[in-house]
């Protein structure tokens, strides 16, 4: 929490009273909104230097500045075509293209090829932004689910196999599927909550072993008959029957992938927005999360919070599980969330740009999401690799995660006090 | 050695923590600096130590002016300070602990530990600070800690020593060690800056008493002013030192304990067959050295520790190891002994804390579901009834000030209905105008039929409270005693004599 600069001053000296703040030291220092809005500028201009650097065209231009009087002119116009084409294909792929968009407006047809872009980002969102506030309920408990992938994986491998099993009504099927990967997922959750409540067990190491645990379970149960796509030898299960799938929003004919689990995304946003500031049991996690000990000695079950904690974070993840697979593939296989795609690590890094909270989960799934599908636009359109993208990512997060360097570089707020401060702090404070 | 500061000014921000401060110490002075949390005391400090640089005013060290950037330049100026929260390494030596930074050493950069020893054994002798070089640190006790905190500084030579409320955290008899060293460090020359808001201190050990308020200095007073006028000079008002309280019959028993034995985290028997009991309408004050089981006394009463053998009753009911939850729904209030620990969650917000234990009571929420328009509705009460000082009810509790935290938590105890309350330490840390205000809310609740138990280590309180006062030595009950009782025989009770003293 030391992204608060009032509180860090408040706690370090026992002397400073309450100051008053201005409307514009809270809106320029406190609100998470704009630091993250300023990592996000800071992400794309570290980009930009990351494609002046690996582009060969562009750093010819400025190697033979001196040839020419326009030489110089000239590279700056090569730099910024570069860059701004990468850009603008990373904006294309994932949101819309304007031309084509504008087309569409005037001539009322295709309508499918202007909203691929959009679309796909959302569908990779979906399940994003379930998993996310999985990973978000738990840290805001205090507790690092760092096995929500696996849970996830649990809860792709039960909706599947529901999915597949037989063939029954949507309006039953649906339901059943869903329900089958949340208790997937709290299966897997329950592991280390119990662990955790009952032996002390540190749920980072146990979710983070389950994992592994979990994915060989994948390929053991793939090659089993109770999964197995029959008369193959690969590690692929059967599909799910169309009655237990997340049908698409616009019908299959559209080619836009965007399903009806984006209203169980938002549904889980609802809930856990309603959860966090309105229950009474989210109360409890939240003074659970903030201090144990007056959680104890307010009366709150440090046992019961802690198992119940993760049987809902990984209910959730399950439930991100079987969206991904009801909505997309429809099946899963040997990679389902294995490297790249693993959306609960993802889930991890959205939960920290979103800090913990509901709509800034979903904003930071969207960002995510976005560069994701963007950046192989741009890989096809200009030939920078998807790997950009990815260093994007991880810049945002660098800096979401380091308040204080970003005010530092937009001189938010001098911070000249503070180092200070804190370095009177002992150790026994 | 001589210090002058000429009109010190330091800000932060639009905030001014010292507004033009004139002081000057003398060498071989014991100057008391005394004022409120908060009136920026700390801060001068921190300036004349090098840790803040003021925008105005310089300090003069006889007579050439000085300005440092960072601590280490005063340290080579002979300024040493002693922090309220030890600036030690709790897993090394007394010994590694003085000498680090300026370490000895021989061939191979090898720590010279002989050379280390030796070096304490010099400089302890000279003042009489007794410690052993080869105790670790968190072995030690913490008037020997801040004994070590002080040999640090007088070994890298330091001729004025800043001490910053080195009182907060010591016994009564670790208080009187120190002091006496004090006194034998302002005789062999040293200059002593101590700073404090307790007034028997200064007024035990002072040579000169200013007294700051808001960042200014009211004036400078010789040690033979009295203790209503500091406290009024700190205040800015006149304060009422004695609790006004007038004798009300006690009712039936609320809380008996019966031969309680608890054990502490290391497994020892902290509480050792403790029998007491608190009535009805009546002030039960515990009195004793901190660490002889009123913690664990406590804890064992809120329900956070397990008890071995005996019982707790409430109103004729069997509470023994009843779990946190159970003792609150039977009526327990409980003002815990360290309010950040256990009291509050700080980065909540003031009306969130305000029903921290009560969240599921009606009206606070219903059937799961918060009602957060019943909750702000309480927290404007609260901050109205018991005059808590917060910018709004939705700033984080972190923001306030301590004595202001400790209104929320008397807030919220005080308001919901009790069967008998539990007040560990209710004023440690509060300014004069705090205590007094906490006092009188306890004070009321007893005359309004609840019984109290008080637990503190500060005798002053005890005295002015207790309508009994029992005496906690060792997880035992040493004697309990009517408040008309002598200092000294209480004394001799916290400190284990068996002697006979008549009560009742």
């Amino acid at each position: 929490m030391t992204d608060n600069m009032d509180d860090v001053l408040a706690q370090a000296d026992p002397d400073t009273p309450v100051v008053r703040r201005s409307l514009w030291t809270r809106f320029s220092s406190k609100s998470p909104i704009v630091l993250a809005l300023l990592a996000l500028v800071l992400g794309f201009l570290i980009g930009a230097l990351v494609i002046i650097f690996s582009t060969n065209t562009v750093l010819d231009a400025w190697r033979n500045i001196f040839s020419s009087w326009g030489a110089p002119w000239d590279a700056l116009k090569v730099t910024f075509d570069n860059v701004g084409a990468a850009y603008r294909a990373l904006f294309t792929g994932s949101v819309i293209d304007p031309p084509q968009f504008w087309h569409s407006i005037v001539t009322g047809k295709q309508w499918d090829n202007s909203l691929t872009p959009i679309s796909e980002t959302l569908t990779y969102a979906t399940p994003l932004i379930i998993a996310g506030i999985a990973v978000g309920i738990a840290f805001q408990t205090g507790i690092f689910n760092i096995g929500a992938n696996g849970q996830a994986i649990m809860g792709g491998i039960a909706g599947c196999a529901v999915g597949s099993m037989i063939n029954m009504p949507a309006f039953i099927h649906i339901p059943l599927t869903l329900a089958a990967g949340i208790i997937g997922g709290v299966i897997a959750g329950a592991i280390p909550g119990f662990l955790k409540a009952y032996t002390g067990a540190h749920e980072v190491i146990v979710t983070l072993m389950l994992n592994y645990v979990i994915a060989f379970f994948l390929v053991f149960v793939l090659l089993s008959t109770a999964l197995q796509l029959p008369n193959q030898s690969n590690d692929i299960s059967r599909t799910m029957y169309s009655s237990a799938q997340l049908a698409p929003l616009f019908g299959t004919a559209s080619g836009l992938r965007v399903s009806y689990g984006i209203f169980i995304a938002a549904a889980v946003v609802y809930f856990a927005w309603w959860f966090l500031d309105r229950s009474s049991l989210g109360f409890d996690f939240r003074i659970t999360g903030n201090n144990p000990n007056a959680a104890k000695a307010s009366g709150i079950n440090a046992r019961r919070v802690v198992v119940v904690v993760f049987l809902i974070s990984g209910g959730l993840a399950g439930l991100a599980g079987v969206v991904q697979v009801a909505s997309t593939t429809h099946y899963v296989d040997g990679n389902f969330l294995i490297g790249n795609a693993g959306i609960g690590f993802t889930a991890i890094t959205v939960a920290l740009l979103g800090r913990n909270r509901p709509m800034g989960i979903v904003w930071g799934s969207l960002l995510f999401a976005a560069l994701g599908v963007g950046g192989r636009n741009m890989q096809a359109a200009t030939g920078i690799p998807l790997d950009l993208a990815t260093i994007i990512q991880s810049v945002v997060v660098l800096f979401v995660a380091t308040p204080v360097l970003v005010k530092e570089i937009f001189r938010l707020r001098s911070s000249s006090a503070q180092g200070i401060q804190l370095a009177t702090k002992g150790w026994s404070s | 050695m001589r210090i002058e500061l000429r009109g010190i000014t330091k800000k932060f921000g639009f905030f001014t923590a010292n507004d033009q401060i004139d002081l000057i110490v003398e060498p071989g002075e014991i100057h008391c600096l005394l004022g409120e949390n908060g009136a920026g005391k700390s801060t001068l400090m921190n300036v004349i130590f090098g840790h803040l640089q003021p925008e105005e005013g310089e300090i003069v060290i006889d007579g050439e002016t000085v300005k440092f950037n960072n601590s280490g330049e005063a340290v080579r100026r002979r300024i040493g300070m002693v922090h309220q929260h030890f600036m030690l390494v709790p897993v090394f030596t007394v010994a590694e602990n003085v000498v680090l930074g300026f370490e000895p050493t021989k061939s191979f950069n090898r720590l010279d530990r002989k050379k280390a020893a030796d070096e304490i054994r010099r400089v302890s002798k000279e003042y009489g600070l007794e410690v052993d070089p080869d105790a670790v640190i968190e072995e030690l006790p913490i008037g020997l800690q801040q004994r070590v905190e002080i040999l640090k500084a007088l070994s890298q030579d330091a001729e004025l020593l800043i001490l910053d409320e080195p009182t907060a955290v010591l016994t009564p008899q670790e208080i009187e060690a120190l002091m006496a060293i004090m006194r034998s460090l302002a005789k062999a020359g040293k200059s002593i800056l101590f700073i404090t808001h307790k007034l028997k201190e200064v007024k035990a050990v002072g040579d000169v008493i200013t007294v700051i308020r808001q960042g200014k200095v009211v004036g400078s007073v010789p040690p033979s002013a009295s203790e209503s006028e500091l406290a009024s000079m700190m205040v800015g008002r006149d304060v009422n030192l004695t609790v006004n309280k007038e004798a009300s019959p006690p009712g039936e028993e609320v809380l008996e304990i019966r031969d309680l034995v608890v054990r502490d985290d290391r497994g020892l028997a902290a509480v050792n067959g403790v029998t007491l009991d608190v009535r009805a309408g009546e002030i039960m004050a515990l009195a004793g050295v901190q660490g002889n089981g009123q913690t664990e006394l406590v804890e064992a009463l809120a329900g956070m520790r397990r008890i071995e053998s005996g019982t707790i009753t409430v109103k004729g009911r069997d509470v023994t190891n009843s779990k946190p939850r159970q003792m609150l729904d039977r009526g327990l209030g409980h003002i815990p002994e360290d309010r950040q620990r256990d009291g509050l969650v700080l980065p909540m917000s003031v009306a969130d804390n305000l029903v921290l234990n009560t969240p599921r009571r009606a009206p606070f929420a219903r059937r799961g579901s918060r009602n957060l328009s019943a909750v702000d509705e309480n927290a404007l009460k609260q901050v109205k009834d018991f005059d808590i000082r917060t910018t709004s009810i939705r700033e984080p509790v972190s923001a306030l000030s301590g004595g202001n935290q400790q209104k929320v938590i008397v807030a919220r105890e005080l308001s919901r209905p009790l069967a008998f309350l539990v007040a560990s330490q209710p004023t440690r840390g509060l300014d004069v105008g705090s205590i007094e205000y906490v006092h009188r809310q306890i004070v009321n609740q007893r005359n309004e039929g609840l019984g109290v138990l008080i637990v503190s280590s500060e005798l002053d309180e005890v005295l002015a409270l207790g309508d009994r006062i029992a005496v906690m030595h060792e997880g035992r009950i040493t004697g309990v005693v009517d408040p008309t009782t002598s200092r000294e025989n209480i004394g001799l009770l916290m400190a284990g004599s068996s002697i006979k003293v008549d009560h009742d």
